[in-house]
């Protein structure tokens, strides 16, 4: 089920510019903006993160902006392996879910039994979804067999847990590859398929995200089996997210249109989706002084 | 810890609905009359008819037009032969430039007006009338306001004179862009024009004369006569008219051959079209079914080199007709004016009556016909996208033009059985090929006898680009050096 067909890079920006003409206004844009809350993956990766960063960050995932009341809450947050313990206790009473990066998160440069060790690790400590990196270097030396073998080790690691597959895009450079390495990961047993870890540049370009929207809509058309979609690296505006989700209504239709099968991937994202929010009800801007920066 | 106050909402897909987005009317000013524009000033018609111009959406009036009749368009000649004799060919080209890079800026800055008028006038999707009617109709002019004064160097070795009055005669279909191919060409080698709209789609021309009042352009370079089929022919008859530039049905360009045989009056013909766009097993397959959606749903199929003939790879053809299906599900008809509309209005109730007379007849040939499942509005002219397949060269929707939102599919099994298929066709104005072969691209450019073939994409158009038909889809190229060609008489 490998799709060795090619991908006119020139015809799938076209594609992408078609979508994002799209107008989005009114109650339209008011059920797309609490749809994108509801989606996102509230996210902290960094080398510098500590419990007191995460524990704040789990606060806001469930408190987005409690001044406007019947918004919804995030997907979950996502963190690195150690910060799930803390995490765990943060959210506890909450539906929010908690995403841990794993398998030598970013660069996936250690061995299989390690990165095995990991995910399991990460799923004793509480984690309800696991997102790991692929091995570009093995793609791209093309050993797919490898990439593949891989995946299902770490999917079979995880047990009942989501298992998203970063495919890192921005290293795998051609929609060629984005298109190979999304039917390896779907092949091998993703749950989701996302784009980037958010330490590489360009991250979630939407002509990637369209690329891989489409290999799941192909998957699911051969298979019957619906896989997730979760872009994800310097996604920061409420219009970035309409038009995915636009983009994944017309590609993949309105059964993608749940937290369950589409996420967004941000640490920024969620203020300017409430400032639009709160623009759309109230008629004006607010300053960005109002809405909390955790 | 967190409490437990805000829940997440539940988890089935919603149902989200693009809300209304209707690009808004308030910044056009239309007349409720318009006169004829000749000798640069509103003129009524001798014998005082009008007719209406509708909104083939809602089937409302939206004005008045002046008919011309034989006097009218006598009137509107002797003054484009006034102003080309004592004005326009003696005038220096580099004025001449000024003027037309004067009418490119007037469009330009009123694009939204011009998009909201086209779309109202016409019936197609304001997208398409602001991303590409107007900014082209403006490029064109742009381009050959550059070309004026360096007429010179155009043909190596040769000077151009002007032919003198150009009888210029417009489609429905693109009515603005229409226009400018005409006129930006005619301009820029020092002729004069007298221009004949479309009868269901004037009111962009009329706003154009609005410009070129406002550009200051002498009086009699451009006059345009609005009327039917009869104000054309009183054009094309006419002794002072030096050439006769005509874009529309195959029909009427041999009659108005007929008409010109024996005199001395040049003419180019921009004709109909059957376009074969082809689909190659390599093709990269999601960009050819968008192409495939481009090639024959832009402009509700109102496209002389609509892809109308789709030839896909027998091993890829059950993909290509799924996906393509459920990319039609995904185009949204109705009214014109909403910013994510896709598919307008058919252009007249005459046009909409001959493409369901072709539906009935692909019906009956025993075709296999699939439409797309959106809801047609209660007024106003429609047609849903439509497929047939089961189809052979033989039938008649294969062979003849239908000029609406109709395709129909062929199968097909190697490179040489496509090719004699796509040529077997009295039309040759456009064609399309998509591969991953640059070689295959090669032969189907070289083998196609059409004006133009392009490779994984479709409809696209410059104003450098030649653009022209082979067989009965006319003679002669508009746009480009090529389309100064038809405006000069070299020395």
């Amino acid at each position: 089920m490998i799709n060795n067909r090619t991908i006119d890079q020139v015809g799938a920006e076209e594609r992408v510019s078609r979508l994002f003409s799209r107008s989005i206004k009114k109650e339209s844009k008011v059920q797309a903006l609490k749809m994108i809350l509801s989606m996102i993956d509230l996210t902290t990766l960094e080398g510098k993160d500590s419990p007191g960063k995460v524990k704040q960050l789990c606060y806001k995932a469930a408190h987005l902006h409690d001044q406007h009341p019947g918004l919804p809450t995030v997907a979950a947050i996502c963190v690195y392996p150690n910060m799930v313990p803390v995490a765990k206790v943060a959210l506890a009473g909450t539906n929010i879910k908690i995403a841990s990066v794993a398998t030598a998160f970013p660069s996936g440069m250690t061995t299989l039994s390690a990165k095995l060790k990991e995910v399991r690790s990460v799923i004793d400590a509480g984690a309800e979804e696991v997102d790991m990196v692929i091995s570009r270097g093995k793609f791209l030396s093309g050993d797919l067999e490898f990439v593949g073998d891989e995946i299902s080790q770490v999917k079979n690691a995880c047990g009942a847990a989501k298992l998203k597959v970063i495919l890192e895009t921005g290293e795998l450079v051609t929609l060629d590859n984005v298109r190979r390495a999304s039917d390896l990961a779907m092949n091998a047993g993703a749950d989701f398929i996302k784009t980037s870890t958010g330490k590489i540049n360009p991250a979630a370009t939407p002509v990637v995200v369209l690329t891989m929207l489409e290999a799941i809509r192909d998957h699911y058309l051969q298979t019957g089996h619906r896989i997730g979609m979760k872009p994800a690296g310097g996604i920061s505006t409420a219009k970035q997210g309409i038009q995915f989700l636009v983009m994944v209504r017309e590609t993949l239709g309105q059964a993608w249109l749940t937290p369950d099968l589409f996420r967004i991937g941000a640490g920024s994202l969620a203020n300017d989706v409430l400032m639009q929010i709160i623009k759309q009800n109230q008629g004006n801007y607010q300053s960005s002084d109002y809405f909390s920066l955790d | 810890m967190v409490s437990k106050t805000n829940t997440r909402k539940k988890k089935a897909s919603a149902n989200w609905e693009y809300s209304a987005a209707p690009e808004s009317t308030d910044h056009i000013s239309l007349m409720s009359n318009y006169d004829l524009f000749i000798a640069g000033k509103f003129t009524k018609p001798k014998e005082g008819t009008y007719f209406n111009s509708i909104n083939p959406a809602n089937e409302t009036n939206i004005a008045k037009v002046a008919s011309a009749g034989k006097a009218d368009v006598n009137k509107a000649v002797s003054a484009a032969k006034v102003a080309y004799e004592n004005v326009w060919k003696k005038m220096d080209p580099s004025q001449r430039g000024k003027y037309i890079y004067r009418i490119a800026r007037l469009i330009q800055e009123r694009v939204r007006e011009f998009a909201v008028i086209e779309s109202l006038d016409g019936g197609k999707p304001i997208r398409e009338s602001r991303d590409i009617d107007i900014p082209l109709a403006a490029a064109h002019f742009f381009y050959y306001a550059g070309w004026a004064d360096k007429l010179d160097y155009a043909f190596p070795g040769r000077k151009t004179k002007p032919i003198g009055v150009a009888g210029q005669i417009i489609p429905w279909n693109f009515p603005l862009l229409m226009a400018a191919w005409k006129i930006a060409p005619a301009l820029a080698t020092g002729n004069t024009v007298v221009l004949k709209p479309a009868e269901t789609t004037p009111l962009t021309a009329l706003k154009l004369a609005e410009i070129i009042q406002e550009a200051d352009l002498p009086p009699g370079v451009v006059n345009i006569v609005t009327g039917d089929g009869s104000t054309g022919e009183y054009l094309v008859d006419h002794p002072k008219v030096d050439k006769i530039a005509f874009t529309g049905s195959t029909e009427v360009g041999k009659s108005i051959i007929r008409a010109l045989a024996g005199s001395s009056k040049r003419y180019t013909l921009e004709l109909g079209g059957k376009a074969a766009n082809i689909i190659f097993e390599d093709a990269p397959i999601d960009q050819a079914v968008e192409g495939i959606i481009n090639s024959i749903f832009f402009n509700q199929g109102h496209v002389c080199c609509a892809g109308s003939r789709l030839y896909v790879q027998e091993s890829v053809s059950k993909e290509i007709i799924s996906k393509l299906k459920s990319r039609m599900e995904n185009l949204i008809l109705g009214d014109p004016l909403d910013k994510n509309t896709d598919i307008g209005a058919i252009n007249s109730k005459t046009q909409l009556e001959k493409i369901n007379m072709y539906l009935d007849i692909g019906v009956d040939e025993g075709g296999t016909i699939y439409q797309s499942t959106c809801t047609i509005p209660k007024k106003g002219y429609w047609c849903a996208p439509t497929l047939f397949s089961d189809m052979s060269q033989s039938h008649r929707l294969v062979q003849e033009e239908i000029f609406g939102p109709v395709l129909v599919i062929q199968t097909f099994r190697t490179i040489d059985e496509v090719i004699a298929k796509a040529n077997n066709t009295p039309y040759g104005l456009s064609g399309g090929v998509w591969t991953d072969k640059g070689s295959k691209i090669f032969k189907i450019s070289k083998e196609i006898r059409a004006g133009v073939i392009w490779a994984n994409t479709f409809n696209k158009f410059d104003p450098t680009s030649p653009f022209g038909g082979y067989k009965e889809s006319g003679m002669g190229r508009e746009g480009g050096l090529e389309g100064l060609l038809q405006y000069v008489n070299l020395y």
